[in-house]
């Protein structure tokens, strides 16, 4: 009863706060609710038993990518001048597209019989010791990799955004 | 879980998120706006993984691909914004539809 309360609280702060961005005429509104997004995302991952994830995302996302991009909404300036609708796309053809794209995948989860194990019950036990096991054991391969992507990200955005100086 | 929430409640979730997101991603003309729609678009597909992975035996595999997940969308939205702050540099503008130099 409790799990479904804070779990219907949860997906109503992540979608109204998604529909905000998705609809707000103002960018730098869209941004600021792009925060209730993610912390209702949050949530939603501890209700999953995911508590490591879940800080991951609390550090990346809402410290990391959220204030990135409030940088780049204030540092563009006029940017609450350009006007939300798309001249090529149009709203009526995108809302069609997604309501389509919708009704496929909502007939896809409702008829795809899942392979459902038993959960398991809600421990207080961390889950970082076998999340650490997998990634130095099973998954050490892919997690240098992403080091190496992350390098390539960092270079890559210093070379895109500096300013040309040439004497 | 006790309490009645099923796999479908949070395929339900993920799905208006990944719609919303879509939806944000096919009007915006901003370029920043387009960035935040791919963000929830990525969160969506996060949601899905844990489900899967809570729902479906309860192995860490779902938690780890939401790691790697979370890690390329940090990495896409440092070179996203590093391209859009270039183009506003260039342009003086972020509106997608005026950076049309290349189109024929």
């Amino acid at each position: 009863m409790v799990a479904q309360v804070v779990f219907y609280l949860l997906a109503a702060l992540t979608v109204g706060s998604s529909m905000m961005v998705a609809f707000s005429r103002n960018i730098v509104y869209s941004t600021f609710a792009l925060l209730g997004a993610f912390m209702g995302v949050v949530g939603i991952y501890i209700l999953l038993a995911a508590d490591f994830v879940a800080m991951v995302q609390l550090l990346v996302y809402v410290g990391g990518i959220l204030v990135l991009t409030i940088f780049a909404v204030m540092l563009t300036q006029g940017i609450a001048d350009v006007t939300v609708s798309n001249r090529e796309v149009g709203v009526i053809p995108s809302l069609i597209t997604v309501v389509i794209l919708g009704a496929v995948m909502l007939f896809a989860v409702f008829h795809t019989p899942w392979q459902l194990g038993t959960p398991a019950a809600m421990s207080s036990t961390p889950t970082t010791y076998a999340i650490g096991n997998a990634f130095l054991g099973e998954y050490v391969l892919p997690f240098e990799v992403a080091s190496l992507v992350l390098l390539a990200a960092l270079v890559g955005a210093i070379v895109i955004s500096r300013h040309e100086t040439r004497e | 879980m006790g309490g009645g929430i099923t796999l479908y409640h949070f395929l339900t979730l993920s799905l208006i998120i990944f719609s919303l997101g879509m939806y944000c991603v096919l009007t915006r003309r901003n370029a920043i706006g387009i960035l935040m729609g791919v963000e929830l678009i990525l969160n969506s597909a996060n949601i899905n993984y844990l489900a899967f992975s809570f729902y479906g035996g309860h192995r860490y595999d779902g938690q780890i691909f939401a790691i790697f997940v979370i890690m390329l969308a940090a990495a896409e939205a440092v070179i996203g914004l590093a391209v859009v702050l270039a183009i506003y540099q260039n342009f003086k503008t972020i509106d997608v539809s005026a950076t049309e130099t290349l189109s024929g």
